[in-house]
């Protein structure tokens, strides 16, 4: 364990959580410990860990979503890939505010925003039987 | 993962929000609770400490908004500490630097209010 950790490529991780805010974190978790693997910097780490995280809130605060979210990491020559979607029924949540009030519109456009900005390439698919399907790329530079 | 969020009062009419944790989807209704209780009591003018802020999302970004948007409905203002550079980045990157004071250090934030 203490042998210094070598940038591995051609791994896939995958994790499944409960489409829940609670556990967004542990998707922050596990993207920051894999980027960390794949040696990016503390910067790119925290674009990165932002960026899932906001593919994750965008999803829950959807009307309708899944019961699981899906995110899987491959490590890549040069890049990190992330694939979060969300699983299992898309029927309205229990919770799903009347009308959205002006601050929660925004803020949805603001996470799309940022995920736009901070990787590097960007795919969003959103179906409402299917559910939502974002990939997104963040390249490494050295 | 946790938001620790302590209310104190200052000079004149201002309040001071410390912020410490993270702040994400499922912590921002707490910070928002806290913000808006000031707000309905009159509070109108707010300095709101994010030095001990370790992460923000959108989602923390729409609650300063909401509240920056309500004091200034009542001729308010907020204004905000961080000397983060990975959260000053979220508001160079979002464009909030324009609509928000931010400043290194309490003082400066205070004295910018009154």
């Amino acid at each position: 364990m203490n042998q210094p950790v070598e940038a591995a490529t051609g791994d896939t991780v995958e994790l499944h959580i409960p489409c829940r805010a609670e556990w967004v974190a542990l998707a922050r978790l596990a993207v920051s410990a894999i980027a960390n693997r794949l040696k990016l910097t503390i910067e790119e780490i925290e674009d990165v860990k932002l960026a899932v995280a906001e593919a994750c809130t965008s999803i829950i605060q959807q009307d309708a979503h899944g019961e699981t979210l899906a995110l899987t990491f491959e490590t890549m020559p040069g890049a990190l890939r992330v694939h979060v979607r969300d699983t299992g029924s898309h029927e309205l949540r229990a919770e799903a505010p009347s009308a959205m009030d002006y601050d929660e519109a925004r803020v949805v456009g603001l996470g799309v925003f940022l995920i736009r900005t901070l990787m590097d390439e960007v795919s969003y698919d959103q179906h409402p039987e299917r559910g939502t399907d974002l990939v997104m790329v963040k390249r490494i530079v050295r | 993962m946790d938001i620790k969020v302590n209310v104190r009062e200052s000079a004149g009419d201002c309040y001071v929000v410390d912020l410490a944790g993270e702040i994400d989807v499922y912590t921002s209704p707490k910070v928002k609770d806290a913000i808006g209780e000031l707000i309905d009591r009159g509070v109108y003018n707010l300095v709101i400490n994010l030095e001990k802020v370790r992460y923000i999302d959108s989602t923390g970004l729409g609650v300063l908004i909401g509240g920056l948007k309500r004091v200034r409905e009542h001729g308010g203002s907020v204004n905000l500490v961080c000397t983060n550079p990975q959260i000053k980045k979220i508001f160079d990157i979002t464009g909030l630097v324009k609509i928000f004071g931010i400043f290194e250090d309490e003082d400066s934030a205070m004295k910018a209010l009154v």
